[in-house]
């Protein structure tokens, strides 16, 4: 045994049989049912992983602009070709999902939200929370463009 | 952990030797904090943003360059990047600990992520002061 912690993850299951016990993301599979908040975790998780590659695109944005006329016109003709708006339909629907979301996460930080029923209606709020945001800036995009 | 080898219990120490130093991590409040104080700040700065972005949907550079140029917007625009990019890297920093299980490629892709964090934060601040100043 090369890690004094291998002993700490084996356990006895309800046969009696010694086995390693199961570590968190590696417990998704055919054993585990989807809920609203492991659910709306990994998604925080994810979309904030996607803002984080936004970041370049807001980089890019922002160099392009301070480097001149030619580069900012690419970029913003980029911007908004079909695939540059696909990209920041994208890169709305993340940001405001992990917006709304990290709200939720600061009141349960704060010692609000835990119990279940709360943490169901909370989590659908963000979900329903994120569609009318984005669909509203889009709307309004489009109408000051 | 080797996951083809047996499970087993088996091992010369006592109850007391497997917990120590397996318990609290002793520091990284300030990560907690830091990721919470941003996030907090970032509430206001993404709205401000938002509302920007929509101001200058089509702006050409010149445009682009008025609006950045109020002192005001330059400084929330600073702000948001300083947040922005602190949040991201230790957002990232967790995902990377959590799922690398590789020490050398968990260490890697930490330095990395923050490498870039400082790289295109920085890129930012100096493009909008550029085009403020």
């Amino acid at each position: 045994m090369k890690d004094v912690r291998e002993a700490l993850f084996a356990g006895r299951n309800t046969a009696g049989k010694l086995v390693r016990r199961p570590i968190s993301p590696f417990m998704l599979g055919s054993a585990y049912k989807p809920q609203m908040s492991s659910m709306t975790s990994i998604m925080h998780r994810i979309t904030g992983c996607a803002l984080g590659l936004g970041t370049l695109l807001l980089t890019l944005w922002l160099v392009c602009a301070a480097t001149g006329d030619g580069a900012f016109s690419i970029v913003q003709a980029f911007l908004a070709s079909w695939i540059g708006i696909l990209i920041l339909i994208g890169f709305t629907a993340a940001m405001f999902y992990h917006f709304c979301n990290g709200i939720r996460h600061l009141a349960w930080d704060a010692g609000w939200g835990f119990a279940l029923p709360v943490m169901h209606r909370s989590g659908w709020t963000v979900v329903a929370a994120t569609a009318v945001l984005t669909v509203g800036f889009w709307v309004i995009a489009f109408l000051v463009w | 952990m080797d996951k083809h080898s047996a499970p087993s219990t088996n091992i010369m120490r006592s109850p007391l030797g497997r917990a120590r130093g397996l318990g609290a991590a002793k520091s990284g409040l300030h990560h907690w904090w830091g990721q919470r104080l941003t996030a907090i700040a970032l509430l206001p700065l993404s709205l401000y943003f938002v509302v920007s972005v929509l101001i200058l949907s089509g702006a050409d550079r010149a445009q682009m360059a008025a609006y950045l140029g109020e002192p005001w917007n330059a400084v929330l625009f600073l702000c948001l990047i300083v947040a922005l990019f602190y949040h991201l890297a230790l957002g990232v920093q967790v995902v990377i600990e959590d799922y690398v299980n590789n020490e050398a490629q968990r260490m890697a892709g930490i330095m990395a992520v923050k490498a870039a964090c400082w790289f295109c934060g920085l890129a930012c601040a100096v493009s909008v002061l550029k085009l403020a100043l």
